[in-house]
């Protein structure tokens, strides 16, 4: 059977790797969408065509060699055709976070030069005419679905599906143009360009080869032992370098199957109907997982509370080991065994993960507690370190070696080491071209011999695993020399379920300080079991007994600091609650939610002279983008507390967290 | 956005309708018309007969003087279900949803009337009678994708929030594929947000099918953006008809309705 094995030979360009998905395994389906209530299937033979007919509409179109085109929408089939097609001309697909707002997709399009735009729907069109006039290289819009374009008659938009007949037109004329297109790139072209969100200053236009991208993704599905029978959920943006590698390269190398979901509200219950195989998701999305089967548990009839906690019991003693191959008494294996009937299968059927085989989280550090929940139920969660420099893979769990307080083992090809500053780098086949229209940058970050710096503090244990401590550059000094690692205290903090962002202080300070966001469904769950009335979340932000709750879960963090000589000295000290939720429209967060300390410090710089005066409360009148753009005024009065600080001890050592970028 | 609109011929005529209820006239030889394809406001003071007014269209009351003509056919005594069947729909200022049914079987419920097979068949769910299910669910999946409401399709009704309910109540009206929809305060209740999305449908519907909409609503900004023509409804009389901008300008109207000083 032709399933087993990744292709690999000439197949160097996605669009030839098409070509011969459609000859091995021309029945078999390739995409999937819910439509209408409905999943809707085209098999690698009909997407051959699909993609033929929208390369040559746009051929037809004008796009030429080395032009840029964005993408822009939700997964949609296609929209990842019409990637394939542009790279089929020789051209560059440029992937846009559909959330971006017009200002920031401005910078993309004048940086880029992209002179074609294929976005999904009206939502996107607006955003691409607000900026028509700013952006003069943008010549056309192609847009797929018409609904509410109906007088838009502007002669620069088309419709995706006359594109397409236009593309077959074109193709009955010019039989022998889509053949040899196709066969003038190799490997070495450039594939694709992403641009970063990056945590500090403007985006960067990270340029990919197909080799970076293929040969990386072919690593990926060895380490794995993926076959044509998978299936995966593509519902993380398309503009990030994951989806590229898990849904286009591992799919176009092994031929599964890739699902589009009917709706970004709909994730959850499609992921029940398809059941992946395969599986990636963010740390947040796992947390806010366990939160709502915890408050449904918490909802739920006595004894099922017990049965949930007793048999949750003998997974966190005994899952773990079981997944790991590793010996465990008979008695316990037997109780496990009960518990998969009873608690085990039924939840993992409930979230939709019954069927997964390899399940990956990376992006930013995962809490143990939760990592530990989903490997003890037996799903065969690993962590990564990733980056897309890197066309993703770096570090993986191997198989039966996995450590919640690690990064994993090298991938495969993957040289990593620890620069004299503690600095991880790396070198591998997915190492990036280069920054586009960036030189420095590009100089900055890749060596001549290849080694790129990823900006990481971490280090290297002796079974070969990475430790990832925090960003370099974040890591500081407090006043009296004690080091600083905000991530490290942050991660702690948000391992809570109450608490959803949190940003702490301490560089070149007396002491630590934190500003806190609570999570409103977790919090707002607990307030509603205690007839606690609020009405949003600034209001339940302020209320005294969140403010308490959160204090207990702050000194927490600081008993566990204070077991660590080194960072004993940086326990919080006072905190606050913000009136707001921390929002990447505001610019606080990047597009993929991590937080910009120097927009957060500038914007809130009355609160955090404040944090480090004796004040217990401070007014504040913030500005905040609605989704529209619209801007409004919320005014609060922020209460700050004192946290409770521990005495340091000295007994234990706490891992070091998880920091991946 | 701003290109002209096109109205066809008159497609509902209301003719110096009144009804007392006791000794309370709540509407008084109200007379006006609605063309094709446009999108009317009835407003005025709590009390003014405005609900009536909905009433006697869709048949729920009968005028006790006056005529009615839709589609250019006089009608007497007419019940609601003929009155829908004749192609008007509605939703209520009160969401009247099957509360512990899903989004789903709801909107289905709007496809009532167009069902054809009687009630056996249906339960035996067989043959031609599966056929027509299937017909009527890929209209309702329609309605469910117009309206955004995919997340919510199977979910009880009772446990949306407001806003939503009203949306589904929309879709249940729709699922009819009504001529003539009346919308009975579409927005009361809302916050901002909510409201501009129902604007924005009830906007697309007008656009999209073709839809003619005669809506109650009391934010007068809602109303002066979405109608082509405003009725102003006071006491039962009828004391002004004609574009939003010249109902605001109407004397009438800003004494009775928008309330400036008397002096």
């Amino acid at each position: 059977m032709t399933g087993d094995k990744p292709i690999s030979g000439n197949f160097d360009t996605f669009p030839k790797l098409l070509a011969e998905n459609a000859r091995l395994r021309g029945d078999k389906p390739a995409s999937r969408e819910k439509d209408f209530g409905i999943w809707l299937s085209w098999t690698w033979g009909q997407v051959a065509e699909e993609v033929r007919a929208i390369a040559c509409g746009l051929a037809a179109l004008g796009v030429k060699r080395g032009d840029k085109v964005t993408i822009c929408g939700d997964n949609r089939p296609h929209l990842y055709w019409s990637m394939t097609a542009v790279q089929a001309l020789g051209a560059i697909p440029v992937p846009v976070y559909q959330d971006s707002v017009a200002d920031e997709m401005l910078y993309i399009y004048e940086h880029a030069e992209a002179k074609f735009a294929i976005v999904e729907n009206q939502e996107q069109v607006d955003k691409l005419l607000e900026i028509r006039d700013r952006a003069p290289a943008l010549e056309h819009i192609v847009y797929k679905f018409p609904r509410g374009m109906r007088d838009y008659d502007q002669p620069f938009l088309h419709l995706l599906a006359d594109i397409e007949d236009r593309g077959r037109a074109f193709d009955g004329e010019n039989p022998d143009f889509y053949q040899s297109s196709v066969a003038q790139s190799t490997g070495a072209d450039t594939a694709i360009m992403l641009y970063t969100s990056g945590t500090t200053g403007r985006p960067k236009g990270v340029i990919l080869s197909f080799d970076n991208l293929i040969i990386t993704g072919r690593n990926g599905v060895i380490r794995e032992n993926l076959t044509e029978d998978e299936d995966m959920l593509a519902y993380l943006p398309m503009a990030w370098i994951g989806d590229n590698i898990f849904s286009i390269a591992q799919a176009y190398v092994t031929g599964f199957c890739v699902s589009c979901p009917e709706s970004s509200e709909t994730v959850l219950e499609d992921l029940r109907e398809i059941g992946p195989t395969y599986f990636f998701a963010p740390p947040r999305i796992y947390e806010s997982l366990l939160t709502t089967v915890m408050i449904r548990i918490e909802d739920a009839a006595r004894i099922k509370q017990r049965m949930f906690h007793y048999f949750m019991g003998v997974a966190r003693r005994v899952g773990m080991d079981i997944l790991d191959a590793k010996p465990v008494p008979l008695g316990d294996r037997l109780l496990y065994w009960l518990g998969n009937i009873l608690v085990y299968a039924p939840l993992k059927n409930v979230l939709g993960l019954s069927k997964v085989r390899v399940a990956y989280t990376a992006g930013e550090a995962i809490g143990p507690d939760i990592f530990i929940f989903y490997r003890s139920l037996g799903l065969n969660l690993k962590q990564m370190y990733a980056s897309t420099e890197a066309s993703v893979f770096i570090t993986i769990h191997p198989d039966g070696d996995v450590r919640p307080d690690t990064s994993g083992t090298p991938a495969i090809d993957v040289e990593v080491k620890i620069a004299d500053d503690g600095e991880v780098m790396f070198r591998s086949p997915g190492v990036f071209q280069a920054y586009y229209k960036n030189d420095q940058e590009t100089r900055d970050t890749k060596t001549e011999d290849g080694w790129v710096h990823t900006g990481d503090a971490g280090f290297l244990d002796d079974e070969g695993h990475l430790h990832i401590i925090d960003r370099s550059k974040d890591v500081g000094k407090m006043t009296d020399g004690t080091m600083f690692a905000p991530k490290f205290i942050e991660n702690k903090l948000k391992f809570f379920p109450h608490i959803k962002e949190a940003v702490t202080f301490g560089d070149d300070r007396d002491y630590v300080a934190a500003f806190i966001n609570i999570d409103l469904e977790s919090v707002g769950n607990w307030a509603e079991r205690r007839n606690l009335a609020y009405m949003g979340y600034t209001d339940l932000a302020g209320q005294e007994p969140v403010y308490k709750l959160i204090s207990e879960c702050v000194a927490q963090v600081n008993a566990d600091l204070a077991a660590d000589p080194h960072l004993a000295g940086s326990q919080i000290k006072r905190f606050l609650i913000l009136h707001k939720e921390l929002d990447a429209d505001d610019g606080e967060l990047t597009r993929t939610r991590k937080v910009r300390r120097a927009i957060v410090a500038e914007k809130y710089a009355d609160l955090i002279d404040a944090l480090y005066s004796d004040k217990d409360h401070c007014p504040i009148e913030a500005e905040v983008t609605f989704e529209d753009g619209r801007t409004g005024i919320i005014n609060a009065d922020l209460r700050i507390w004192q946290a409770p600080l521990s005495e340091p001890r000295a007994d234990s050592r706490s891992a070091p967290a998880e920091a991946a970028e | 956005m701003t290109t002209e609109r096109k109205f066809g011929d008159v497609l509902l005529d209301v003719e110096g309708v009144s009804i007392s209820f006791g000794g309370v006239k709540a509407l008084d030889r109200v007379s006006f018309d609605v063309k094709e394809h446009e999108i009317l406001a009835i407003i005025g003071p709590n009390g003014a007969g405005k609900s009536s007014m909905l009433n006697c269209i869709n048949g729920f009351y009968h005028p006790q003087e006056g005529m009615i003509t839709f589609k250019g056919v006089p009608r007497h005594q007419m019940r609601p279900h003929e009155a829908a069947s004749q192609g008007i729909a509605r939703t209520f200022q009160n969401i009247a949803l099957f509360k512990g049914m899903s989004t789903l079987d709801n909107i289905m419920t709007g496809r009532n009337l167009k069902m054809k097979k009687n009630f056996l068949w249906q339960a035996l769910y067989f043959g031609p009678a599966r056929a027509e299910e299937m017909e009527h669910r890929a209209a309702v999946e329609n309605v469910i994708d117009f309206l955004e409401i995919e997340a919510i399709r199977k979910t009880p009704v009772g446990k949306l929030p407001y806003g939503l309910q009203k949306r589904v109540e929309l879709g249940r009206a729709l699922a009819a594929e009504p001529d003539l929809l009346l919308l009975d305060e579409p927005m009361a209740g809302m916050n901002l947000e909510e409201k501009q999305d129902m604007c924005r449908f009830i906007l697309d519907v007008n656009d999209e099918f073709g839809t003619t909409i005669v809506l109650i609503e009391h934010d007068m900004s809602v109303v002066m953006d979405i109608s082509d023509r405003v009725v102003v409804l006071d006491y039962g009389r009828k004391i002004a008809d004609g574009s939003p901008d010249e109902v605001r300008a109407n004397p009438d109207v800003i004494n009775a309705y928008l309330g400036v000083g008397h002096d």
